[in-house]
């Protein structure tokens, strides 16, 4: 995005990232480097690879082509500084935790495998959990919560996680003002504290109040900088306007040609 | 203390069927919990028939059940069930059950047809697959430190410790895991390990409870006693224990039923495990049947006991003498439209203080007439609310304020006669009453 002069390694560097389901590219050569912190919004239509484009930097996608590379090493080494907000949706709501469990989850990476979260992960797990206003029901069964609450739940548990990077899908969809509100509020903490956070948004109209930079995506990279420069009528015309029926249309050639062979 | 060794001795069998038959039903409850949570549970039906072939081919080799090699020939076409599964759903484009659906059967259909064609003549038949023997295995006994044990104590008592350990050892990551598969792969705890994991574990307790009880039990009590469990509490390790408590429950009763009707053992113990399941549905606090029942039937007491009270007070408030209007309580349950939830809601209004009744005359107590006096007052404020805010016809209003006046509490009429700035009157010029102090 810019030029770094400093020798630190960039938080994030997505270098030639290509994914494909059932070998259809969905993400055809993603370049993107952040350097300094920022609050950075992923923007695009249904079907644009904003979900993948997350999910390829988590490693949770293997990668058709390309590297991601998070803090100078490769992002499997680095998964301890990344926190991950899953669309609500996710996750099956019925499931017999309560919401300080559930919290106490965003902990369980940094304790590694067999050990058991203590005292000390319940008390950080119970900040986190008041932070974002929630201190009340800890424990409630996570389904007897509301859209909303579930969603800070899910914030709470990205704080609980210590990230440096935090990658969020969708953390505003289908929730009240009230939460809305307290999600922004967070995502300026977070950023104040010289967090780096990605956020996949739907809502365009928030996005210059929301975001210092954004990420334009329709398959390929569209545009990707300051959002005073980047979020323009000529870029949101390119990143929605029409299909990109070149690289769809390759996309299902590629995949016929592989399957006739 | 002679008298219960002389009991234990004369029941022996008896016991021994029940204990075994508990502690194999307790370690496929324990890992059923998970599958049943991770929405797996037909991969365990799909992992205990799959394991035919396995157990067919290492008993061909080494002419024995109940060794070694047998087990791990199992646990590989086990594994290779879950990983079969995963692959043709993946590559196949195949959708996710079609793909169980196919290699189980595939899987089983070729133990069959490898048992009927080279195994026939030894013991290993497709009934005891599937059925077991719980009756018999008691009988089969090895002496050990100068006590007899059942044979298939050790096996299954192996399972079922292996089942606890497992799930202590990894209980943090089977949480998350089951949870938030995403979250836990991005955390570097791999969803696919932990899931191939638990399968090894679900083929490993299958094929150990395998000989000892056959498919269908594991089957049932891989599914039954979590799914029951899910239902009964809304804690993960409350749903474990209880799981173990339904598995234990089932194999008492399971054989004490099978004893009574001289039936099958092991059908008898999944017929136990699905009554308590029935049971589950219509009995469990939050998500049965009848305490929803119960709770509808509770909202509809109060409503329409609200509701005979209102028209009471209106009644009053109607009256131009001093004297209380003469009303019989017939009437009123006719003037609400009748109905068992209307007769049952004046004894119960009754019984709370809220009216009495005098020979067939009904009246409102000074209790009563305050909760009357501020559901009116709810009513009308609504009323009042709707008109000026909506500016809805006059003979819109009644019907919605009738319905929400049984949910306003004091704090939001507080806020409604504030926005009204304190109207004194209804839109039907109707007086708005004060508000009541209990």
């Amino acid at each position: 995005m810019e030029t770094t002069t400093s020798s630190t390694p960039p938080i994030l560097d997505i270098h030639d990232v290509t994914v494909a389901y059932q070998r259809k590219p969905v993400l055809w050569d993603i370049d993107l480097t952040i350097t300094q912190p920022t609050l950075l919004g992923i923007i695009g239509p249904n079907g644009a690879g904003k979900s993948t484009l997350i999910k390829a930097i988590l490693g949770l996608v293997p990668l058709a082509s390309g590297v991601v590379n998070v803090l100078g090493r490769p992002v499997a080494q680095q998964l301890r500084v990344i926190g991950y907000v899953p669309q609500r949706e996710s996750v099956d709501w019925d499931f017999p935790v309560s919401v300080l469990d559930v919290v106490l989850m965003g902990t369980y990476g940094q304790l590694g495998w067999f050990r058991r979260p203590g005292h000390a992960e319940r008390e950080w797990a119970r900040q986190c959990l008041e932070h974002v206003g929630l201190a009340d029901f800890a424990n409630r069964q996570i389904g007897q919560l509301s859209g909303g609450q579930q969603q800070r739940t899910f914030l709470a548990r990205a704080l609980a996680q210590r990230a440096e990077v935090y990658i969020m899908d969708e953390p505003m969809a289908g929730v009240d003002a009230a939460t809305e509100h307290v999600v922004f509020q967070l995502l300026q903490e977070l950023r104040e504290q010289g967090k780096t956070v990605l956020v996949v948004h739907h809502d365009l109209r928030t996005v210059p109040k929301y975001f210092e930079q954004v990420v334009m995506l329709n398959m390929r990279l569209v545009a990707a900088g300051p959002t005073a420069t980047t979020f323009t009528t000529d870029n949101l015309q390119k990143t929605y306007g029409g299909r990109l029926t070149v690289l769809d249309e390759a996309g299902d050639a590629l995949r016929a040609q592989q399957r006739s062979e | 203390m002679s008298e219960l060794a002389a009991w234990f001795e004369l029941h022996r069998l008896a016991i021994w069927t029940v204990v075994l038959g508990a502690i194999c039903n307790s370690a496929c409850a324990i890992l059923g919990c998970y599958l049943v949570l991770r929405r797996m549970s037909m991969l365990g039906d799909a992992i205990s028939h799959a394991i035919l072939p396995g157990i067919v081919v290492a008993f061909l080799f080494t002419g024995m059940l109940g060794s070694w090699p047998v087990f791990v020939g199992a646990l590989v076409v086990g594994v290779l069930t879950a990983f079969l599964t995963q692959s043709l759903h993946g590559l196949g484009n195949v959708s996710e059950d079609s793909s169980m659906g196919v290699v189980f059967t595939s899987l089983f259909a070729l133990g069959v047809f490898l048992i009927r064609n080279f195994a026939d003549r030894v013991h290993l038949d497709a009934d005891c697959a599937l059925y077991g023997q719980i009756d018999l295995i008691a009988f089969d006994r090895v002496v050990w430190g100068g006590l007899e044990f059942p044979r298939a104590l050790f096996p299954m008592g192996l399972a079922l410790l292996a089942a606890i350990v497992f799930v202590i050892c990894f209980w943090k990551e089977l949480k998350l895991v089951s949870f938030d598969p995403a979250l836990a792969t991005a955390m570097g705890i791999s969803a696919g390990v932990m899931h191939y994991l638990l399968m090894a574990m679900v083929a490993a307790v299958t094929v150990a409870a395998f000989e000892a009880v056959g498919s269908i039990l594991v089957i049932a009590m891989l599914i039954v006693p979590g799914a029951t469990a899910h239902l009964l509490t809304d804690r993960l390790w409350q749903m474990i224990v209880w799981s173990v408590v339904i598995a234990v429950l089932s194999a008492v009763l399971g054989y004490w039923g099978a004893v009574a009707w001289n039936t099958s053992v092991a059908g008898m113990m999944c017929v136990a495990a699905g009554a308590q399941f029935a049971l589950a549905v219509v009995l469990a606090p939050r998500h049965g049947l009848l305490g929803k029942a119960i709770q509808r039937l509770q909202l509809s007491l109060r409503i329409v006991g609200e509701d005979l009270v209102a028209m009471l007070y209106r009644t009053e408030e109607l009256a131009t003498t001093n004297a209380a209007p003469e009303l019989h309580w017939r009437d009123c349950i006719r003037a609400l439209g009748g109905g068992w939830v209307a007769w049952l809601s004046v004894p119960q209004l009754r019984l709370r203080g809220d009216v009495q009744i005098t020979g067939s005359l009904i009246q409102l107590t000074d209790q009563g007439r305050r909760l009357a006096q501020s559901l009116v007052r709810s009513h009308r404020l609504w009323e009042a609310f709707l008109v000026k805010h909506f500016h809805l016809p006059l003979d819109h209003v009644h019907e919605p304020a009738e319905r929400i006046e049984h949910y306003i509490g004091p704090q939001l009429q507080e806020r409604l006669a504030a926005e009204l700035r304190d109207a004194g009157v209804d839109p039907h010029g109707r007086e708005i009453p004060p508000a009541t102090r209990s």
